[in-house]
């Protein structure tokens, strides 16, 4: 309660300075809209039709490619967590492609997906596979052995201890791994929207905002939205976590 | 009666790091069935290792396990462990009453499942806290779930580590008795570790001493006490004292009397070797060798202790056994 009143305060006074400094004349008219244009902008835009199928099409983009990334980074996490040879083998190629930026990688994406959603929903997906692939081989890691040998000892074989404790257990860790992704694959979608255009989304209505008419109420308004989406997604996550694996909170094992 | 446990000449050596310690060396003896066979030992002499041959989650470096005349090889389908570490070895994540459930699943459909884990609960004193998570009990409890759990299996074969280690005098009695009434009503056979030199003897139809580590039998000694034990009187007995004394005896490889010894562990033994009489002196006994063991003393200190946290591992570590969540990690990833 308390955490939420402070929150408010901040952003409240966050607000009053833009507003302030908006209003002051420091930048030249129309550079530094004050808060309060930004927000009439912000709530006329959501109830126009195209913008918000610009939100949808970045939200659908974000979830499509995070669903992916899950898909593709717990299983590959699982394996590479529970076979350590492999792990081995795959480190030098993990190493080299992690820090490779997405953006980086947007001409290579244009030429093989080619302008439409496909190449965000890929570059996102890149982006995002990362964090959740090492939370999940972490967490097989930190398995308790002693919770898998009380497993076998009750005859359980490797597919159900896997499945029965080390899931259960490295649970908490892939979920932080997928928040972290969140975040990430959103951020990736929105930036390759505006340096790609193409595929409309909030990145290109921002991108349109600014360089063709210059209307810098509408960029903010549209970078707010982002933001607002963004601290959705992750606040949703992080309550569903909580609500899920409150006997990792309590056992202090995880996040 | 059959023979159902023969273990011959087992060795086991472990392998790290800064070189090899050999823990278990050429250990032979049979547990015919139905049979409540007690193991003593030194603190780290190696009876948790014996206990992971014998359930087959290690695999012995020499010699070998039978259980109903097959090498064992890979875990025997009807044997159930209480680990010593009990904290660590329930699922945090599930509810006391699901964990007593837990190895239920393949054989058993729903109905029976909870009414099986109920009865069990019930027997450990623990019918309240079904619906609670484990990290909300004491230490205590959490052991009494872990029981719970090995007897709601029913296995043929139970193997206890220590299993009262961590309760207070009185429930000890009482879980005491109840593995004494389960084991006639179900016909378990029962291998049991402990610390406890009179708990040894009078749970035990036999009583197995190892020496200092490398563990190796000392002694098989036959306790000829009446079936039908009781707190009290069995105690005060003749022939119980006389058979706790010979066990200390044999623990410390010297003449009662003696005591102190030289390895520098509070033990069973030394109660024993100071007042040789009574029910209070063996109660003494009972409290100064938990007191004094390294794996807890009371409720609230164990559970103190037990929560499944970074710093119930590093307690578990700082035991000094070894046998830490690390390094048994280091152990398996050689494998
Ligand atoms: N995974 C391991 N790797 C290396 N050494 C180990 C391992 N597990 C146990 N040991 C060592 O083997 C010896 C026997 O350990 P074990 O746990 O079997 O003794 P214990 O008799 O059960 O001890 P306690 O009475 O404290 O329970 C100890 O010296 C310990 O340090
Ligand atoms: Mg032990």
């Amino acid at each position: 309660m308390r955490r939420t009143v402070r929150g408010l305060v901040g952003l409240v006074g966050f607000l009053a300075v833009g507003e302030v400094v908006g209003r002051s004349g420091i930048a030249p008219p129309g550079y530094l809209p004050p808060s309060s244009l930004v927000l009439t902008r912000l709530v006329e835009l959501l109830a126009t039709r195209s913008f918000v199928l610009d939100l949808i099409a970045t939200v659908l983009a974000w979830a499509i490619a995070l669903g992916i990334a899950i898909a593709v980074a717990v299983p590959a996490g699982l394996l590479l967590g529970t076979v350590p040879a492999l792990r081995h083998c795959a480190r030098s190629v993990i190493e080299f492609l992690r820090p490779i930026p997405s953006v980086a990688l947007i001409p290579l994406a244009i030429m093989v997906f080619g302008i439409g959603p496909d190449t965000k929903i890929f570059l996102a997906v890149y982006a995002a596979v990362w964090p959740i692939l090492f939370n999940t081989i972490y967490a097989m890691d930190e398995v308790d052995p002693q919770l898998v040998d009380t497993a076998r000892s009750f005859g359980l074989g490797r597919w159900p201890v896997l499945t029965r404790v080390s899931l259960p257990s490295a649970a908490p860790f892939v979920a932080t791994g997928i928040r972290l992704s969140a975040s990430v694959a959103l951020v990736v979608v929105v930036s390759v929207e505006f340096l790609a255009g193409g595929s409309g989304g909030l990145g290109r209505f921002v991108l349109e905002s600014s360089s063709g008419s210059g209307r810098m109420d509408l960029v903010f308004a549209g970078i707010a939205v982002a933001g607002i989406v963004g601290y959705l997604v992750n606040a949703g996550l992080e309550w569903a976590q909580r609500k899920a694996f409150v006997w990792s909170a309590a056992t202090g094992e995880a996040s | 009666m059959p023979t159902m446990l023969e273990v011959t000449g087992l060795g086991h050596r472990y392998r790290s790091k800064d070189g090899e310690h050999i823990a278990l060396d050429g250990l032979s003896f049979d547990v015919n069935a139905g049979e409540l066979v007690c193991i003593v030992g030194p603190s780290g002499c190696g009876k948790s290792t014996l206990l992971r041959s014998i359930s087959g989650l290690i695999r012995p470096t020499s010699g070998q396990v039978r259980l109903h005349g097959d090498v064992v090889d890979g875990v025997p389908s009807d044997l159930a462990v209480v680990f010593q570490d009990y904290s660590r070895s329930l699922f945090p994540w599930l509810s006391v009453q699901r964990n007593v459930e837990f190895p239920l699943k393949k054989s058993l459909d729903k109905a029976e499942r909870r009414e099986r884990a109920r009865q069990a609960l019930e027997q450990v004193g623990l019918a309240g806290a079904a619906g609670k998570y484990p990290w909300q009990l004491s230490g205590g409890m959490q052991q009494r779930v872990a029981i719970a759990r090995a007897l709601a299996y029913r296995p043929a074969l139970l193997l206890m580590d220590e299993p009262f280690a961590s309760v207070d005098a009185q429930t000890r009695f009482d879980l005491e008795d109840l593995l004494l009434r389960v084991r006639r009503e179900y016909d378990t056979t029962i291998l049991l570790v402990t610390h406890d030199i009179d708990e040894s003897v009078y749970l035990g139809d036999r009583v197995v001493v190892l020496s200092k580590s490398p563990a190796r039998v000392v002694r098989t000694l036959d306790v000829d006490l009446p079936a039908q034990r009781d707190q009290i009187t069995t105690r005060e007995s003749e022939a119980f004292v006389a058979l706790r004394s010979e066990v200390a005896r044999l623990l410390h490889g010297q003449p009662a009397g003696d005591a102190p010894t030289g390895n520098g562990r509070p033990s069973a033994g030394r109660a024993p070797a100071k007042g040789k009489t009574g029910t209070a002196s063996s109660a003494g006994s009972t409290a100064a060798s938990s007191a004094g063991s390294s794996s807890g003393s009371s409720e609230k200190a164990a559970s103190a202790k037990a929560q499944p946290s970074r710093n119930g591992q590093a307690a578990n570590r700082n035991r000094g056994k070894g046998n830490g969540a690390k390094s048994r990690r280091r152990g398996r990833a050689r494998r």
